[in-house]
């Protein structure tokens, strides 16, 4: 399950950050550090995968058992497009529904920029709902998203 | 421009945004913001009523500033009002603004969840989309009640569109996690099931999550869908890459729907039916046949998305575990990416091939790779990579490669990481003692550890090695020798001071022949590191020294100048002065009968389970060791290792301690509680004036008493007739009655009172616990006026029971007069945890005919409780040390009694546990913490309570260090409320 998306470029500013579990303002913030910690040193030779041990989490009770997740992340010029998920959540799959995530974005925004997301962030909150919900896959077809996206757009 | 917002754009937002973008500084910012939130603020106040794209645009400004990470705390009435807009945008913004600051303000989420509901029924698809992602993006308990029941209406409703489906599913995916107790199954459950052959393969994307979830808590109720997973997936994996157009990526038809069906399939056990077992198995060949065809595009992600299934097949054949050729295919396959050019796919196929390495079928083929998997250890760049190969290498490990391996760890051990040290450290020391063939080998493996890494050998590994050359005399003239060597190093590691002092003091005297490593040059070997060394090391060798004058009366003279210098006798640390002046003494007082005797070689340790073992699992979590914990694959290691394997307890080895004497004050061993004396304060309890259980019937039971005369025939008294003396044994005693369990439950949170009343008999209880030992008052009084006969009441332990708890009884009188009452005590010393209480069987005669009875005894192990203060802070931690999955139990219930918190209060207080104020960040709910008394052990036990009044429910969770205790009182105290 996806515990939470984020897009932050190099300087660390983040550009999308959604959360599918509890977590307070504290916690979230100190999640998008670490993460831009982690996630911006790392090269080609590296693997897409950094697996984050204890993440703590302490606000309530049954969020406790949560402690290993796994970051995976994609580069695209200066942003990074990073999905936390559990640990044993299948690496590669996640990694092409980052890419499948941002050929849509790419195609809706038309040669997409950092600056569309900026501009346009209450869209992109409609993009992750149509792809993701719930921390889980909703749809992963291209044509299917873009159709209602478009469809959307049209209304008033 | 981009070209999407062209038209659509809020003109202000954009400028706003621009603004703030073009700000200089930190402080420019925040004056913008604070101009603009004052603008938006007199907006919303002002007289005129704002049209909907003015709310919306402001509503929206105020979303960005919160997004930037400043406080906002007005505009929420306005974005509320947004959602019962009959315009998407306006209306969009609305639910975007609530779904990212979620507020609990019980007012508006009233209103809100009215949207919601109107959304709902609207039939707009698109407005119900916007509805059912609110909720799943928010997923609040307040919501979860509001419409938990609707959404598998939704769901399954003929006239639903793909799109509200798709939404509907993940949604109460969201509500279930969520508060599980709030969805009910139902006859949706079996349609869910059926979404699985939707034409709409979006719905089966979401649908999937959905019924993975659910199954997994109730694997029964969804069996079917594994042949309907099946039948999905052989449709996707044999169809070409064309076939279904928009959910193709890069040629790979549905990947990520192939993916979760695979994870669902993952949940059950093979299938038994034997056509769809074949059908399975038939996908799985094809997906390990496709990898190995020429890749359709030199895009990654075609690779990847091939492969993303590749890896999730692979997953299932290992979950299976029953297909030696697809494990071996496997195997192969992941051979190949080991030396891919994708570091990806090279880090993935270590960490897979470490599960298959645990497969008996597949461990021998893993263990082909091994110069790949070693070069990678030696080559890999990045160090998550690197720790999967020394993964991988620890998994393939046994007898026959084991001297390879250890060595290729060590010599990695030189250059490795810092952060993952420690961790081939307890690697390398296991593998070692696992698969030693001869003790001189692990010998120098870990002294070679020592000299490698010894900052980062844990007091685990050099224990063990003690524990092993103690109890092994093979090595241990050997062991002197290696560490005699290894000490001459002109630099070595502290660690090798202790093993080498502890060593020599036991076994120096095995090398004393030689010239070279004579008494007087072993001494002076270990006392020129001695001052180099820290308190701890200097105490143990200390102990070295006094064992020496033992070993080798020659040296007593030098080692008693040591002991005597100043820097010794006056140290100021307290423990090394009183080592001195205590080891001085010895040495001049005692005889050499004496000196011999206390000083003599320590004797073997007990064999317990491996403590490096153990805290690699500590590390790891559990299964971490589980490659080496079963002996399957090598069931010969048990001649020279056998010792060694772990049983089932885990105890932590206590360490051989620094101190080998005990001379010192040492803490005396826990002695048990004298039970004597405990009785003895228990008996004063009871001696007091404290009335007993009521006796003697009340008038109305009399009045019944007398009306209903005891029934001689009762079917008993007919068989029982023939053969008077036919008492039955103490070994047949009948089931308990129908009611023991009601009346068993009635003492659970509580000790005294009257178990169990019928024409005849009453039986009252007053009981005492402290610590693991408790005192029980029987109170039998016979409520007739005629007298019983042969009155013999026992305890019997039914099960293992025997082991876990000790009751004495004392017998009673035989005859028990009409109207009159006897009291029988008992001891009760719980030696552990029990599941199941003693029966009490109470037989008499009365009138001629045989009366037997067998109850329950209010001894639950919650009466060991001993309650346990503690502050919020470490409450938390020892809760998340107890995060295992069988370590916690947890059940959600109807509340059967009024919930009232003083009366929960009460109960839980008598249930044994403290209770803790200022834990749960909700007022409402119990924490509570205690301990649990059992002469072998003791049970930490956390508990929580979560009322919920509105809902009339609990929801009781219980973590303990022990799995079935957790269950247990679980059980017992949800009967409470």
């Amino acid at each position: 399950m996806i515990r939470f998306i984020l897009i932050q470029n190099r300087a660390g500013k983040t550009r999308l950050a959604k959360w599918y579990m509890q977590f307070d303002d504290d916690e979230k913030q100190k999640l998008i550090e670490e993460v831009h910690a982690v996630v911006t040193v790392r090269d080609a030779k590296h693997t897409n995968f950094v697996e984050v041990l204890a993440i703590s989490v302490a606000d309530s009770l049954s969020v406790l058992q949560f402690r290993n997740f796994k970051i995976i992340y994609r580069r695209y010029a200066g942003l990074y497009f990073c999905i936390c998920v559990d640990v044993n959540d299948n690496n590669l799959a996640y990694l092409e529904a980052i890419h499948n995530f941002v050929e849509v974005l790419n195609e809706y925004f038309h040669n997409v920029c950092e600056l569309d997301l900026v501009f346009n962030f209450y869209k992109v909150y409609t993009v992750v709902d149509e792809m993701f919900l719930a921390g889980e896959i909703r749809e992963t077809s291209q044509t299917k998203v873009l159709k209602q996206l478009l469809m959307l757009q049209s209304l008033e | 421009m981009p070209a999407v917002s062209k038209g659509d754009g809020m003109r202000g937002l954009a400028v706003f945004i621009s603004d703030i973008r073009n700000c200089k500084s930190k402080e420019a910012e925040i004056k913008r913001i604070n101009k603009e939130l004052a603008n938006i603020r007199s907006k919303f106040k002002g007289d005129k009523a704002l049209d909907g794209y003015s709310k919306k645009k402001y509503v929206c400004k105020l979303l960005f500033i919160f997004l930037l990470g400043h406080d906002i705390d007005f505009g929420h009435m306005e974005a509320v009002n947004l959602l019962s807009s009959n315009k998407y945008t306006e209306k969009q913004i609305g639910y975007l603004f609530i779904s990212v600051l979620v507020n609990s303000n019980s007012e508006l989420i009233r209103l809100i969840n009215n949207a919601i509901k109107n959304d709902l029924a609207s039939r707009n698809p698109t407005f119900m989309c916007l509805a059912l992602h609110c909720i799943a993006n928010v997923g609040s308990r307040e919501m979860g009640e509001a419409f938990a029941a609707d959404i598998p209406r939704i769901l399954v409703a003929g006239d639903s569109m793909d799109s509200v489906k798709q939404s509907a599913a993940l949604c109460l995916l969201r509500l279930y996690k969520a508060s599980p107790d709030l969805v009910p199954m139902g006859e949706w459950t079996a349609r869910v099931v059926h979404l699985l052959n939707d034409q709409h393969m979006g719905v089966v994307t979401a649908a999937v999550s959905l019924i993975t979830c659910l199954c997994k808590k109730n694997p029964d109720d969804f069996k079917t869908c594994v042949s309907l997973a099946v039948s999905r997936l052989s449709r996707i994996v044999s169809s070409a890459s064309t076939d279904l157009q928009d959910y193709t990526y890069y040629f790979v038809p549905a990947p990520w729907l192939s993916v979760k069906l695979l994870r669902l399939l993952q949940c059950y056990p093979p299938p038994e039916d034997a056509a769809v077992k074949g059908r399975l198995v038939e996908c799985l060949e094809t997906v390990l046949n496709k990898a190995q065809e020429p890749p359709k595009s030199k895009k990654v992600q075609h690779s990847n998305a091939k492969n993303a299934i590749l890896f999730e097949t692979i997953s299932l054949i290992i979950h299976y575990d029953s297909e030696p050729n697809l494990l071996v295919r496997a195997c192969n396959q992941l051979g190949q990416f080991l030396q891919h050019r994708e570091t990806n796919l090279r880090y993935l196929a270590l960490e897979s091939m470490c599960t298959l390495a645990s497969s008996e079928f597949s461990h021998e083929a893993v263990k082909t790779h091994i110069d790949t998997v070693i070069n990678a250890l030696k080559t890999e760049r990045d160090v998550s990579v690197r720790q999967r190969a020394a993964d991988l290498l620890y998994a393939m490990c046994d007898r026959s490669n084991a001297k390879q391996i250890v060595s290729e760890m060590l010599r990695y051990l030189e250059t490795a990481d810092y952060a993952i040290r420690e961790e081939i450290v307890l690697k390398v020391a296991i593998l070692a003692e696992k698969y030693a063939v001869d003790y001189s080998w692990y010998v120098d493996t870990i002294l070679n550890l020592i000299r490698i890494a010894g900052d980062y050998v844990s007091e685990e590994v050099w224990y063990r090695v003690l524990q092993i050359v103690t109890n092994r005399d093979d090595v241990q003239g050997y062991a002197a020798k290696t560490v005699f060597e290894a000490l001459q190093a002109p630099a070595c590691h502290e660690n090798m001071v202790k093993v080498g002092g502890y060593i020599l003091g036991e076994f120096g005297n095995l090398i004393a022949g030689d010239p070279r490593s004579s008494p007087p040059v072993q001494f002076s070997l270990l006392h020129s590191k001695f001052h180099l060394c820290s308190v701890a090391t200097r105490a143990l060798l200390l102990s070295t020294y006094i064992k020496f004058i033992n070993l080798f009366p020659e040296t007593k003279a030098t080692i008693q100048g040591v002991l005597r210098a100043g820097s010794q006798l006056r140290n100021a640390d307290v423990e090394l002065q009183q080592r001195a002046v205590e080891y001085l003494t010895l040495s001049s007082v005692a005889s050499t009968d004496v000196l011999a005797t206390v000083l003599e070689e320590m004797p073997p340790f007990p064999e317990r389970e491996s403590s490096i073992l153990a805290k690699l699992k500590r590390k790891k979590g559990p299964g971490a060791g589980s490659a080496l914990d079963d002996g399957r694959r090598d069931p010969s290691s048990n001649d020279i290792n056998g010792g060694m394997e772990p049983t089932p307890s885990t105890v932590s080895t206590p360490s051989p301690s620094a101190d080998l004497l005990g001379l010192r004050a040492a803490p005396p061993p826990a002695a048990p509680p004298a039970s004597a004396g405990a009785g003895n304060l228990l008996v004063d309890v009871f001696d007091g004036p404290a009335a007993q259980p009521s006796l003697g019937p009340t008038p109305e039971e009399a009045f019944l008493s007398e009306l209903e005369p005891p029934a001689p025939e009762s079917p008993m008294a007919l068989l029982a007739d023939p053969a008077p003396a036919a008492d039955p044994g103490p070994e047949d005693i009948g089931p308990p009655i129908p009611e023991a369990d009601e009346l068993l439950n009635k003492f659970v949170c509580k000790n005294n009172g009257v178990l169990f009343e019928n024409q005849l008999l009453q039986i009252g209880v007053k009981s005492e616990f402290r610590q693991n030992l408790g005192r029980m008052y029987l109170f039998y009084g016979n409520k007739t006026s005629v007298q019983f006969q042969n009155f013999s009441p026992t305890v019997v332990h039914p099960g293992d029971l025997q082991t876990q708890l000790a009751v004495q009884t004392k017998r009673v009188a035989a005859q028990v007069d009409g109207g009159a009452q006897v009291q029988q005590v008992l001891n009760i010393e719980c030696l552990r945890d029990f599941l199941t209480p003693p029966l009490l069987s109470v037989r008499f005669r009365y009138g001629g005919a045989p009366q037997a009875l067998t109850l329950k005894l209010p001894v639950t192990i919650n009466k060991f409780f001993q309650p346990t203060e503690m502050a919020a802070q470490d409450f938390f931690q020892r809760w998340k040390q107890l995060s295992l999955p069988q370590q916690e139990a947890q059940k959600i219930f109807k509340a059967n009694h009024p919930m009232d918190a003083e009366v929960t209060k009460a109960k839980l207080l008598g249930f044994g546990s403290a209770l803790l104020d200022n834990v749960d960040p909700n007022p409402e709910n119990f924490v509570g913490a205690g301990i649990i008394q059992t002469k072998a052990l003791q049970v930490g036990c956390l508990l929580r309570l979560e009322p919920n009044a509105q809902a009339q429910m609990y929801r009781l969770t219980l973590r303990t260090s022990k799995e079935p205790v957790s269950r247990h009182l679980c059980e017992l105290l949800a009967q409470q409320f």
